[in-house]
């Protein structure tokens, strides 16, 4: 923690968004992680991404479950809509408040812990339905809130800080989301902010779940020789594939198509996911062939970022179960509520 | 780029904006944090150290320093420096214990220096204490020069004057007052080894205008000013026009309200983005009702028998473009303004009537002595000149610098050593950091508003020519003003090899001024990736050496770092650290000997 809170200053030529708002109106309160922590990276990335995207703050609803990762939903938006779940069940407290109101726009944050282990079936079955929301799984290799335990993340042969070797096999969250039909995966870098940012974006934008994991080094328990999870190891390893930038719709696009490393792919509201590919031959809206290529880079020490894979035709949670689009909180409450005789009625098909 | 080079001293130097504004490099964040823990006396010796008179400046400074403050770039107003600089003033207890001594022995050199001002009180006091033998000659019956004639005593009471005076005469230095120098042939002969010019600027310049001659009551404003402090003068017409408005004008027309006018008017050609006086002297002569007309441009003087009646002036309206230039202007009608007495205060010239032309100083084409910038020496060797002697007008803060570099370039003459030999200035870098988050200053924002000035109540001050109708700060005002200073003089200092790149330190920045990028060859091809990357004139860009994990390199927008060690605060590897950086400026008596010397 630092000695006092970040203070508001104004400077001359702050940069406003559409909204008028500037970039410290899209803070929280001041973070209480460790110094270092690449929890925090995320938090500013993410805060960064809703300043540009100029989303109203009391449009957004953060969610989480529980760690240091999940403690961040505190430290930027602070006039969003939020809930602290319990540990691991913040994909079905997200879900429930997406059916009541899918206006608004959501984002979870986790960590491998919560997300790999106590919560990974919850993690599952929201990506199985394409909840529209995007989920950033803050990637540490470890339980930094409980001192340092190993995650379900942890790779073989890795060390913990204080020497024990890490014996069980890893569930890499973007393979374990490609196989369930995830529609937008990606793997960032708490370090790397020109990716990260817009990987953010285009999540956000991206109609269904949005799968972002990201690489955030936990400096206090699991950032020293032997961690495949720390700083030094990350950059040493670090491999950007493909870059996505979100381009909204009233800007025009050129396409630049000959060079086979540009792409574009049209969102619903409208807009354009514009992807630039380090990799030529990549092609991440191909289920296959992504998984291909995220299977191979998982034996190997490459850290393998970017957005992975994306298909915006899949139906969302709404679409695929016919859901009330109006949300509830507008819906006359004789509508909401038919009424006792109404229940009866609908009770007696089930007989 | 290459990274910065932060170990030459004017790196550091530069970011303390208000140091490096003024002339003399006072420390003032350093003096402000000394006034925050109540040490006023060395908060005092600290300021005595570069500026020399305290008292007075902390009252009457043309305050350069304060335009330049860093608080002005996330607030309307800077930090009260100058009045701060009083406070240190009006709080020390005795300090003359402190002060260098007079020598038991001289070293045999002998000064002689001209005016009694603050160039040469400077020169005095760099050079008493080191053994030389100091003669000032003084025309007037008083010590002081302009702080005494051009300076009314409602703004800078004798009583300070004199003691801060008092200090340099201790030192052992003669003073010769009533003794005009009249030739400089003459004194030449006196057999003295340097000679120090600090005569100012005493020529006001005057206004040759229809019936100028015709009349009595026009009066050159400095020349008037001095004949009030020396108490020739003690009344003056109801009705006073005032020509100008720098600051002379303002304390002409404050004066003349002390000595009975009722309605002054301070004639002024241009709009008023074109003023000259300070804008805290505008606000205190509009605070006592002095009516300032702007447009309007001197014509002629009307009069009845020999008796000013009034002044014709032309109206003008001026064509101002984007950038707030002049580009044209139009005569559009007349004004006349009846008046009693009209003061002159529109500028003044150094003037040399007793140094003879053949007497081996140069003058150049405008009549001004050639000195050298760096030396103050004339073209006669062993002649030097400072204060507004030396350029024209300045200011005392000007002066005081001069004094400094005229006692360097004395000292050396008379050692017989290379006048450009100057040892030049260090820093020296010292951690504040004191444990886990806890620093040995006040790094917190602290978003206090600038403190007002209390003043005498309006009958009051006219009763007495001399009542000071600044009361100073109260306790309250001044325990809230220290802590509004940013500290600029405590350095983020950063060590490259430590970083591992977690951006905490640019997540946690309230201004944005970090940011770790790949290399590039420009500076604004570095800038792009701020959120802010607009160059600010004469602000750097801090360009850190490689890191070690990727090769980018970390910059720094020094224009808005507001010094409140958030990055240190946030770094895991302590590789960003606030160090107090002490500025060490060599005066004479700190002057490295001659390499040559030194061997012998
Ligand atoms: C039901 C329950 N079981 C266990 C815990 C203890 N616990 C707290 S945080 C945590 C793991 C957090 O790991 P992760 O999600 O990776 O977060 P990090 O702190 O690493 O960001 C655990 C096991 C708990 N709070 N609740
Ligand atoms: S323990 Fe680890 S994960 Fe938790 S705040 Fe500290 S560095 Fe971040
Ligand atoms: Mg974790």
């Amino acid at each position: 923690m630092s000695s006092f809170i970040k203070p508001k200053i104004r400077r001359k030529n702050e940069p406003v968004n559409d909204l008028g708002l500037i970039r410290s109106d899209y803070d929280g309160a001041m973070s209480t992680l460790c110094a270092g922590c690449g929890h925090d990276s995320v938090t500013a990335a993410m805060g960064r991404a809703f300043f540009e995207l100029s989303i109203e703050p009391h449009r957004a609803v953060k969610v989480s479950g529980i760690g240091c990762s999940s403690k961040t939903t505190s430290y930027f938006l602070k006039e969003a809509h939020g809930n602290n779940t319990v540990h691991g069940r913040m994909p079905s407290v997200a879900t429930g408040a997406f059916a009541a109101n899918a206006d608004l726009t959501y984002i979870g944050v986790s960590g491998d812990g919560d997300s790999l282990s106590i919560g990974v079936g919850q993690l599952i079955h929201a990506m199985r339905r394409n909840v529209n929301m995007l989920y950033v799984l803050e990637n540490n290799g470890v339980y930094g809130l409980t001192k340092g335990q190993f995650s379900a993340a942890a790779d073989i042969g890795s060390t913990a800080k204080k020497g024990a070797v890490n014996q069980l096999p890893p569930i890499d969250p973007v393979a374990l989301a490609m196989s369930v039909g995830a529609s937008f995966v990606a793997r960032g870098f708490s370090g790397d902010r020109e990716q990260l940012v817009p990987l953010i974006k285009a999540g956000l934008m991206h109609k269904g779940f949005g799968l972002i994991d990201v690489i955030s080094p936990c400096v206090s328990f699991n950032d020293h020789k032997g961690s495949t999870k720390s700083y030094e190891h990350t950059y040493k390893y670090y491999h950007k594939s493909v870059h996505a930038d979100y381009v909204p719709p009233s800007k025009e696009i050129k396409a630049a198509y000959d060079d086979g490393k540009t792409m574009d792919v049209e969102l619903h509201d409208g807009g354009t996911i514009r992807l630039r590919k380090t990799d030529k031959d990549y092609d991440p809206t191909n289920r296959e062939h992504a998984m291909k290529r995220i299977m191979a880079s998982g034996g190997s020490d490459e850290v393998l970022t970017g957005l992975l894979f994306i298909d915006e035709q899949q139906p969302d949670l709404h679409q695929r179960k016919n859901m009330e689009d109006r949300p509830l909180n507008e819906i006359p409450y004789a509508e909401l509520n038919p009424g006792a005789a109404a229940l009866k009625e609908l009770q007696k098909g089930f007989r | 780029m290459k990274p910065t080079d932060t170990a030459n001293p004017d790196y550091f130097h530069k970011v303390v904006d208000c140091q490096w504004a003024c002339p003399a490099h006072t420390p003032v964040p350093a003096y402000i944090r000394l006034i925050a823990q109540g040490r006023y006396s060395d908060a005092y010796m600290l300021n005595r150290e570069s500026n020399v008179f305290p008292g007075v400046l902390g009252r009457v400074c043309d305050r350069p320093c304060e335009p330049a403050c860093r608080r002005t770039r996330v607030e309307e107003d800077p930090v009260a420096i100058c009045r701060l600089k009083r406070v240190a003033a009006d709080h020390r207890d005795d300090i003359t214990d402190r002060l260098p001594k007079k020598p038991k022995t001289t070293n045999g050199k002998k000064i002689a220096l001209i005016g009694a001002g603050p160039a040469s009180f400077t020169v005095a006091n760099d050079l008493a204490p080191m053994g030389y033998e100091c003669t000032i000659f003084e025309k007037f019956g008083k010590p002081g020069g302009l702080m005494r004639s051009n300076i009314p005593a409602f703004r800078l009471p004798e009583s300070v004057l004199m003691e801060e005076i008092g200090y340099i005469l201790d030192m052992g230095v003669d003073l010769k007052l009533n003794t005009p120098v009249e030739s400089m042939s003459w004194l030449y002969e006196q057999g003295y080894d340097a000679i120090f010019v600090g005569t100012g600027a005493p020529k006001g310049k005057d206004l040759n205008l229809d019936g100028r001659a015709e009349t009595s009551n026009i009066h050159i404003g400095i020349d008037w000013l001095e004949s009030v402090a020396f108490d020739h003068t003690d009344k003056i017409g109801e009705n006073v026009i005032i020509i100008g408005v720098g600051n002379t004008a303002m304390d002409c027309c404050r004066t003349s309200l002390r000595l009975g006018a009722k309605n002054v008017k301070v004639m002024a050609r241009k709009p008023r983005a074109f003023f000259k006086a300070s804008p805290w002297e505008l606000e205190d002569a509009e605070e006592e009702d002095v009516n300032i007309l702007i447009n309007h441009s001197p014509k002629s003087f009307v009069h009845e028998n020999g008796k000013l009646t009034g002044m014709v002036f032309e109206n003008i309206e001026y064509d101002i473009d984007d950038n707030g230039k002049i580009v044209g202007q139009e005569v559009v009608g007349e004004t006349l303004i009846p008046c009693d007495d009209v003061i002159l205060a529109i500028g003044q010239d150094n003037a040399f009537p007793w140094i003879e032309r053949d007497a081996g100083i140069e003058f150049d084409k405008w009549d001004v002595p050639v000195v050298d910038k760096t030396t103050f020496e004339s073209t006669r060797k062993g002649v030097f000149f400072g204060g507004d002697a030396a350029f024209g007008p300045l200011n005392i803060i000007w002066a005081v610098e001069h004094g400094h570099q005229a006692a360097i370039s004395i000292h050396k003459h008379c050692q017989g050593t290379d006048l450009m030999d100057r040892t030049p200035d260090e820093i020296t870098l010292e951690s504040t950091k004191m444990g886990m988050n806890e620093w040995r200053y006040s790094n917190a924002y602290d978003s206090s508003e600038r403190r007002e000035m209390e003043h005498v109540d309006m009958v009051k001050r006219f009763q007495k020519l001399d009542t000071e109708v600044e009361l100073g700060f109260t306790a309250e005002q001044f325990a809230t003003e220290v802590q509004r200073c940013l500290n600029c003089d405590v350095h983020t200092v950063f060590e490259p090899k430590l970083c591992e790149e977690c951006d905490a330190c640019i997540d946690i920045c309230p201004v944005e001024c970090l940011a770790i990028v790949p290399h590039a060859e420009t500076e604004a091809e570095l800038r792009a990736d701020l959120t802010v990357s607009e160059k600010v004139e004469g602000q750097d860009l801090y360009v850190s050496g490689d890191l070690p994990l990727t090769g980018r390199i970390m910059i720094k927008d020094e224009n808005v770092c507001l010094h409140c060690g958030l990055c240190a605060e946030r770094c895991p590897t302590s590789a960003w650290d606030m160090a107090e950086g002490i500025l060490e400026i060599h005066h004479a008596d700190e002057q490295e000997p001659a390499h040559a010397e030194a061997a012998e």
